[in-house]
């Protein structure tokens, strides 16, 4: 492991009185692809926007690159490519055009500019569409062109917030595919989501924030087994009488929860055999029994659960 | 506490793009004929009306800009009328514009300051108006050596010129308010009304308001003869609260040699000079002075202002 690239200590915002981001402490290392993951409103972008040194922090500091984005803005925004919530162009514009404007903005020498122009496009699949105007893009092509600009600067770490906001699923697997090979490449990828498989597919480590404060930090696999106490899920479609306390009753199930004939099976292993054999014997008509694959939506579920019985 | 690297880079690029944006647009290409047409139909039908005088005024050239030729009104009054539209077509969008198409945050993620933004915006706009005034005024002296068959001499084109800069620095302070509404309001739309409401007050109202304003604030005393001057002064500054007035004020100094006070003068204070005869250039700037420079002050408050509100805007939407 090297050294953090992005560090957060105590990063606090207060808007007006409304704690947006409280304490955060954060320490994302380089080449890592690290996932914000919250809901509406818990503060990843606030957090980002100080990152950046967009947004003035309350109290506390970040050190992004090894520099200030308090003080050294300018250093920062240099090593950092930014793909914003929706990310808007200029439309009338062509796509060649923005990158250039943004090209010019960034400092990087004119003679080089259109070389990695083209370069940029033509890693995420925009070649053919580089001189048209941006308006006739569609919402992927936008995204993808926002990517561009960020290789186009060359840059050490990428945020990304929100990226496949209101992206069908080929446009989003593409997109996911576009990540992965910037990973490869080195760069280190903070996105911030709401969307669990999402982040659970591409991310190393995740960050569950909830108003403003950081819930829960590390690795998938980690937080899976944490949160979850590694219990297995089943999913069971039945008819029939009193199936649930007949499946309650079967040896290691901890939970049934039951859903219009879908019972959602929590257990200490993978009581298929058991379940179905408890289901038949009980006179109901089985037609599917799977296990369920544990995924951070149920981290996720669970541990707001915990947040909201708290409160 | 200091911030690193210069606020100033990535102003020319700003500027560039934005002029380009600017020059193509086609509100801008409306806004050029609208005023080539007024502007230059209102110099054409008075330059037939002052051939006349040809002989008798040594400053034939300037009466092409202030004459009116009924029903047209004058060029001047044509400009101080035309110029703050232009002015606040230029900038009512700027800034909020940008939050609208969801670039603001995506062009300060890049490696300039706020500052180059709105610095390099609103010298776009006064770039944009400048080539458009010019234009304008070299068409009309154009027209006028092609009509009136004689060239405009030193001092014709001198206050010709300083008229074009008052002109500008007129446009300036429309532009700035332009920019602070767009900075204000985050609907376009609403920053183009607001500008020219404040434009239809200036324009048509405040001339009314004016007087009542004045009565109240220093009433004429019947017994005191210098209270009734007292109370022209004070209607006067009130007046020259509008920028237009300030503009007509300059443009009355620098066209119209002959004028020698803007203000009430006394019997005893013009004793001695002989009437309508032309006042160096000088002279007629000296007159001016203050109103130039509150123009320029106007400029550079109402520019300050929108530059402190827009560093404290938070970038998200």
């Amino acid at each position: 492991m090297s050294d953090p690239i992005i560090v957060t200590e105590r990063l606090t915002k207060v808007y007006g009185g409304a704690v947006a981001v409280d304490h955060l402490d954060l320490s994302i290392d380089q080449g890592e692809v690290f996932g914000l993951l919250g809901p509406n409103g818990a503060g990843k972008t606030t957090t980002i926007l100080m990152m950046l040194g967009l947004t003035e922090p309350t109290s506390g500091r970040a050190r992004v690159a090894g520099f200030d984005p308090l003080r050294q803005p300018l250093e920062v925004k240099r090593r950092v490519g930014y793909m914003p919530d929706q990310v808007g162009f200029y439309d009338n514009l062509s796509g060649i055009v923005n990158l250039r404007y943004t090209a010019r903005l960034a400092g990087i020498p004119l003679r080089e500019i259109d070389g990695r122009i083209e370069q940029a496009l033509q890693r995420v699949g925009l070649t053919h569409a580089g001189s048209q105007a941006v308006k006739t893009y569609s919402r992927g092509m936008r995204q993808r062109l926002a990517i561009a600009e960020i290789l186009m600067k060359q840059a050490s770490v990428a945020i990304l917030d929100e990226p496949t906001g209101g992206l069908d699923p080929q446009a989003t697997r593409e997109f996911l595919e576009l990540i992965r090979s910037l990973k490869h490449d080195g760069m280190t990828i903070l996105l911030s989501s709401h969307l669990l498989d999402l982040v659970q597919s591409v991310c190393d480590r995740v960050a569950l924030f909830n108003a403003g404060r950081l819930g829960l930090i590390g690795r998938v696999n980690d937080l899976l087994r944490d949160v979850l106490g590694g219990s297995h899920v089943i999913r069971v479609e039945a008819a029939g009488h009193d199936l649930d306390r007949a499946i309650a009753a079967v040896p290691g199930v901890k939970n049934v929860a039951v859903e219009e004939g879908l019972f959602r099976v929590e257990a200490t292993d993978d009581l298929r055999p058991a379940i179905a054999r408890a289901v038949v014997e009980a006179g109901g008509n089985l037609t599917t029994i799977a296990a369920g694959q544990t995924s951070l939506e149920d981290v996720y579920t669970r541990y707001f659960e915990g947040v909201r019985d708290a409160a | 506490m200091r911030r690193e690297g210069s606020a100033l880079s990535g102003v020319g690029t700003v500027v560039l793009k934005e002029l380009a944006d600017n020059l193509t647009s086609t509100r801008m290409r409306l806004l050029e004929v609208l005023i080539f047409v007024t502007g230059a139909s209102a110099a054409y039908a008075t330059i037939g009306a002052v051939r006349d005088q040809i002989s008798e005024y040594p400053f034939v050239f300037l009466l092409i800009f202030t004459a009116a030729h009924e029903p047209l009104p004058s060029f001047v009054a044509f400009l101080g009328f035309l110029i703050p539209i232009v002015a606040i077509a230029l900038g009512f969008d700027s800034v909020n514009s940008e939050f609208n198409r969801r670039t603001m945050s995506r062009i300060l993620a890049q490696p300039i300051y706020r500052d180059a933004l709105l610095i390099g915006k609103f010298l776009a706009g006064l770039i944009t108006l400048t080539v458009v005034l010019s234009a304008l005024w070299l068409l009309v002296i154009g027209l006028g050596i092609l009509l009136l068959g004689l060239p405009p001499n030193t001092d014709e084109v001198l206050r010709g010129f300083a008229f074009l800069v008052a002109a500008i620095a007129y446009g300036g302070v429309w532009l700035a308010l332009a920019m602070l509404f767009s900075v204000v309001f985050r609907s376009a739309a609403t920053a183009a009304l607001a500008g020219l409401a404040v434009w239809l007050m200036f324009a048509f109202f405040w001339q009314m308001v004016v007087p009542i304003v004045t009565m109240a604030v220093a009433p004429p005393d019947p017994d005191d003869p210098f209270s009734a001057l007292r109370t022209i002064d004070v209607g006067m500054d009130i007046s020259r609260i509008s920028p237009n007035t300030l503009f007509s004020e300059a443009t009355l100094a620098f066209l119209s040699p002959t004028t020698r006070a803007l203000g009430p003068v006394l019997s005893s204070q013009v004793e001695g000079s002989i009437r309508g005869t032309p006042l160096p250039l000088a002279d007629s700037l000296a007159m001016v002075w203050p109103q130039l420079t509150a123009l320029l002050a106007s400029v550079i408050l109402l520019f300050v202002i929108a530059y402190v509100l827009f560093q404290r805007q938070e970038v998200r939407a």
